[in-house]
Formats: C-alpha cells, structure tokens, sequence
C-alpha cells in the first residue's frame, strides 16, 4: 500500500512537469494552430539559463528564476518574430516540421552550453525530503506541485479576467473575427511564444532541482508531448488532467512493471507515456478533451 | 507534338515520365555520369576523369547516400505525395535492417553454462538463416510494409496533425523492441552484421571481378544501389502519374474534397504508407551494408528528422527531389568537415569538446536550421532551385 502510495505521489509531482510543458503546447496550439515540437529545446534553453544565473554567478533562486523567465520569453519572442511569422497560413504540416527543425537547432546550443556533467540548479529544496505516514516526499517535489497549482491559477485568472488574456480567448476562437475586432492577432502570437517558453524554463527547472539538471531532462520533456494529446491538442483542462493520467501509469509502471512484467524489458516505463497515448486514440481519435472538427463540404 | 519540346498539349504529355527526347537524353547522360563516377578509379582508359571519381570515404558515403535515396522517396510517398506527416521512418528502417539482418546474417552461438544443470549447453546468441538476397531484401520491404499495414488502420482514424504523433510513439515502441530483443538485434552497444550481401553466390560485400572488372566492395554495393534506385525511383515516378497517385494528391491537398469525390482515404492512405513502409525497409536493409554493422540505438528520432530534412531539402512530391535531398543530407557531415579546413571557418572544432562548436553540433545545427531556412524561403526545396535555374538560362538572354 506504501509503496502504491509512493508511486501516486511521485506520479502526482511528475505530472506537475508534464503539465507545464503540455500547456506551454496548448496555448500555442489554440493561438496559431501551431504544432510546437521545439518545446523540450525550449526547456533545454529555459533551464539553463537559472542553472547559469543561480549557479556560476551565485545570484538569490527568486531572482534568478525571474531574469530567467525574462531571457525564456525573451528567446521565445524572438523564435516566433523570426521563424513561425513567415509561416503565417502555410500548411500546419510544414509549420510542424519546421518547429522540429528548431528544436533541433535549439537543443544543440543549449546543450552545448550546458556541458556533459550533470548541474545543480542552485535551488533552496536539494535532497531534503518529509516523512509521511511511511512515504518519502521530497521537498522539490511539494515546491512543484505548489508552484504548477499557483502558476495555473495565475494563467486562469489571466485568460478570464485581463484584456490580453480576452484578446487570446478571441484569437483561438477565430483569427480574423479578432484581427477585425482590434485585436493585435501579432501581439498574442508573440506572447503565447512567451508564456510557452516560460512555462518550458519553469518545467526544466522542476525536472533539474534537487537531482540535477542534464541533458536527458530533453527527453522527459519529449514525453510531455503524448500527454498533449491524450488531453486533446486544445484544452487546457485537457493538458492537466493528460499530464496525471501519463505520470501516474508511468510512475505506477516504474513501480511494479519489473516486478509483475520482466519480459516487457528495462525501463519500459519510459515507454508508458507513448503506449497511453496510442490506446487513448484508438478509442478517443481527438484525445479526452480535444474539440472534434466538423468537416463541412 | 514532338517537334516543340515545351508545348504540353494533352494530359498524357503533362503526366509523362520524359517529357521530351532531350530529356530523355540528359537522363542517360546522368546516368552514365554516375556509372563512370563509381567506376572511376578502375578506368585506366580515361586517366584525366580520376581527380573526379569516388573514392575512399566519398564512395563509402555515396554508397549510404544512393541506399539513402530509396528510403527517402519511400518518406516522399508518404509526406509529400500523400501529404501525412510520418515520424516513423526510422522505425520501418529498423524493421527493414534487421530483417534483413536475421534472414540474410549468420546464426551465432555460444557455449554456456546451464546453472541448474552444470552443463556447457549451446545457446543462440543471434538469430539467422544465412539466406540469399533475392530472398531476404524483398522479405526485408515486405516485414516493413506488414508492420506499415498493422499500423495504418490505427493511424488513419485520425485526421492530419495526430498522426505525427502516433508515428513518434512508434518510434519510440520501435526503439525500445530493438533494444530489449537481443537474440535478434544484437542488443544496445553491440548490434550485429548486416544481412550478407550475396546474389547467387555474388558477393556485394566482398572486392572482386564482375564482367572483367575489377570492383571494390564499395563500388560492388554501389552499383547494387543504383540499380535498385532507378528500378525503385521509376516505380515511384509512375506510382504518382497513375490512379493512385492521383487520389494520394487529391487528399494531400483537400481530404474532405477528395472523399466528395468518392476516394476512400482510408484505401489511399494506407497503400501509401505500405508503399512507403516497404521501401524504407528495402533501403534499411541496406543502409549499413557498406559498414557491416547494425545498432539498435540508431533507428531514433533524430534519424526520421534525417529522412523529413532530406525530403524537405530535396523537395517535397518530386523523386528527383528525394535524391538530390538524400545525397545532400549524406554529404552533409562531409562537407562540414571539409569546410572546417578553412580558416574563416575556423570555429568548427574537429576534437570531440574544443571549439566554439564540434563538428557533430555544427551537422545538427545545419540539419535544422537547413529545415527552418527551406521551408520558409523554398518550400520548393533544391529540385525547386533546380526549376529556377533551369528556367533562367531557358529564355537567357531575356530571363527577367
């Protein structure tokens, strides 16, 4: 039961990181239609840059993760004004790879600057953990989930309640009614890029904390990607409840796949996260909470 | 019609595989181009073409490149002719590879000790039947299009951007079979020899005489390549002028308007990703033939990204476009290296951890940032450079 328990937790706490990169996914796929493949180089990039800012210079955690988030959107501004605008109304599929290709550009500059060694992130939490009733629960692993509930809680508030949270309500909802409306289409492009790559930095910095940050941290960040799915390519509440349902099984697999299932082989529960999705759109071809397209002829 | 080459007046003339004499002509030039190429430095007749030919590294390269080219058109089928965007190539790779490798590869056993017996018993390390290639590089084509046809049903419930998805997951799957099956694939680290390359007692893989000639194995595998390549390009070329290709176009560019049309997307789909499956697994079977070696680990996603970048290079629904992408992207790391010789180019290190960047980051960063610059400036790709320059010195001097 402990050790169930132990699985839902660290499940739980994993799902908090997939969700941060799902929505970074989300908001740009409901603003431009964008499919965003460069996200785990974003969170390469992101993660970096609080490594680099909390580490090697020694600045304070909090101010390093707020210039941090400063440089993420600054990065992700830049990707959006030089590579996707050009792109504006060419096939979704070429805009697809195209962000593949970044990604992979991206990646090598991150990596590169981050070395082979693995990096401390410089944060307060480290290695201390709390017992409760018999589980371990990592003191990084609170600060995640803590700050995933705040941090979506802000985004909520601020698609609901400001004017430019209004205006990409009304550009997801359609381009050019919102463009006709006065809605600087452009603008919300540039700040779904941002808000993504900082989602992105925040995500790598969850992954990096306490057990250090390195260059595998790009391929639980890729993982985060059938969770956009199994939620549905559109719904936020849908990255949410996608990012538990994969981190969980993934966890649980993790947990008593070696036990119960050798012959599925090592590290099988890397693999959860694709398996989920595929079953998922065998039965739900849009995922759990993505808007079905009408087809009109 | 004939007499003016650049009147199209029917729809056969618009569709032909040739669209002229001239052209035919230039094919064959091309074509005996290239055989001379591979020939080259055992042409003692010709001594001035030898700075030109192929050879050491280069023909090691342009052996994977022309293998590269057949899987490539094989991606084209499937993105550009159909208009899907599969991650998934180098799983069918992989499925193609080691196919070949366990039907044509040699059968390894080990003596080991049984535990519970204390006896040497014979164990299988690697599975293989030692067969020929007439039989294990269709049998490699066909393993592939079976996995492309068990997967395609659950692909093509879903519309457009999905199925990226599901094809990553399969690369994903894929990976993670290779490496977990060790009696067949040699496991992570390992691997194991490629299929042998050998055509009713002919063998490809070793240097030798063919019709008087003395070849190298490179070269032996080289014109195996090329062979294959036209023979496998042509059936493409015509693939995309027939019924077939017609409804792949149709759905490309409208599905709904295609299905008014009574085309099944689901039939049309799925012939194009078997289509597409079967020659990534010929083109895998071969790909590490002129090496010898196969590893798990490298049917990853980054070889996909290879194969997208090449069809997005070369240019997207043409087949001399996959070509010109599949020997561009093989050449790449080439010419990184070559272009690192130069002073101005100094910054691109040779050593693993010096320099501003090592030569393997800077092949990365020109596979991507060649995607990015394609796709936003010539979406046409080289084949569309090609049509460009062409059509400049066309109607030279009046090309404005």
């Amino acid at each position: 039961m402990t050790q169930f328990l132990q699985a839902l937790v660290n499940g739980v706490s994993l799902a908090s990181i997939y969700a941060l990169i799902a929505l970074g996914f989300v908001i740009i796929y409901k603003s431009m239609q964008v499919l965003n493949f460069a996200q785990p180089a974003l969170l390469l990039l992101g993660g970096y840059w609080v490594l680099y800012f909390a580490t090697v210079w020694g600045w304070a955690f909090p101010l390093a993760i707020v210039v941090g988030a400063l440089f993420a959107a600054a990065t992700g501004v830049i990707v959006e004004r030089t590579t996707l605008r050009p792109m504006v109304g060419k096939p979704v599929f070429a805009v697809a790879i195209l962000t593949i290709g970044l990604n992979t550009v991206i990646s090598v500059i991150a990596l590169d600057l981050m070395g082979v060694e693995i990096r401390q992130m410089g944060d307060p939490w480290g290695f201390g953990f709390v017992e409760f009733g018999g589980l371990n629960i990592a003191h990084r692993q609170i600060a995640a989930i803590v700050a995933v509930a705040v941090l979506v809680g802000l985004l909520l508030a601020f698609f609901k309640y400001s004017r430019l949270g209004l205006a990409m309500r009304a550009t997801a909802f359609d381009q050019e009614v919102a463009l006709t409306q006065g809605v600087s289409v452009s603008t919300v492009f540039a700040l779904s890029w941002a808000i993504a790559a900082v989602l992105a930095m925040f995500g790598g910095v969850f992954l990096g904390s306490g057990v250090g940050f390195e260059r595998s941290a790009a391929v639980t960040a890729l993982k985060a990607l059938p969770v956009v799915v199994v939620g549905g390519l559109d719904s936020i509440a849908g990255a949410i409840v996608g990012a538990l349902l994969v981190a969980v099984s993934e966890t649980l697999a993790a947990t008593y796949q070696p036990e119960y299932a050798p012959f599925l082989g090592k590290g099988f529960s890397q693999l959860v996260p694709y398996v989920v999705m595929l079953l998922v759109l065998l039965f739900k071809p849009y995922g759990l909470f993505g808007t079905k397209e009408i087809e009109r002829v | 019609m004939r007499l003016r080459p650049g009147l199209i007046a029917d729809y056969r003339d618009d569709v032909a595989v040739f669209r002229s004499n001239v052209a035919r002509f230039w094919f064959a030039v091309l074509l005996v181009a290239v055989v001379v190429l591979g020939l080259g430095g055992t042409l003692p007749l010709i001594p001035g073409l030898v700075d030109f030919t192929l050879t050491g590294d280069l023909l090691l390269i342009a052996v994977t490149a022309v293998f590269a080219s057949i899987g490539a058109i094989g991606l084209n089928i499937v993105t550009g002719f159909a208009g899907q965007v599969s991650l998934g190539h180098a799983f069918f790779l992989g499925v193609g590879a080691f196919t070949g490798a366990i039907l044509g590869g040699t059968e390894v056993t080990r003596q080991v000790v049984d535990l519970s017996t204390g006896q040497f018993v014979e164990r299988t390390m690697l599975v293989g039947y030692d067969l020929d290639l007439i039989i294990w590089l269709p049998a490699a084509g066909l393993a592939a299009a079976f996995m492309g046809l068990i997967v395609a049903p659950v692909a093509f419930r879903l519309r457009g951007l999905y199925l990226a998805f599901v094809t990553l997951g399969l690369v994903f799957i894929g990976e993670h079979v290779f490496r977990e099956a060790t009696v067949l694939t040699g496991g992570v680290g390992v691997g194991r020899p490629t299929g042998v390359p050998s055509l009713f007692g002919l063998r490809f893989d070793e240097a030798g005489e063919v019709f008087g000639i003395f070849l190298s194995k490179h070269q032996k595998l080289f014109f195996l390549g090329l062979a294959l390549l036209v023979v496998l390009g042509f059936v493409a070329k015509n693939l995309a002028r027939s019924r077939v290709g017609r409804a792949l176009a149709a759905i490309r560019d409208r599905d709904i308007a295609a299905e008014m049309m009574g085309i099944p997307l689901a039939r049309y789909k799925m012939i194009a990703f078997v289509v597409s499956s079967f020659y990534a697994g010929v083109a895998g079977a071969l790909l590490y033939t002129a090496v010898g070696q196969l590893e798990p680990g490298s049917f990853n996603l980054l070889l996909s990204i290879e194969f997208i970048a090449m069809v997005l290079i070369g240019g997207v629904a043409t087949v001399s476009g996959s070509i010109m992408g599949a020997v561009f992207i093989t050449f790449l790391p080439r010419l990184v290296k070559w272009l690192a010789g130069f002073w101005m180019f100094g910054f691109i290190s040779d050593s693993p951890t010096g320099g501003l960047v090592t030569l393997a980051q800077m092949e990365l960063i020109l596979f991507g940032g060649l995607i990015v610059v394609f796709l936003i400036l010539e979406p046409l790709g080289l084949y569309g450079i090609w049509i460009r320059i062409r059509n400049y010195w066309k109607a030279w001097p009046f090309s404005y």
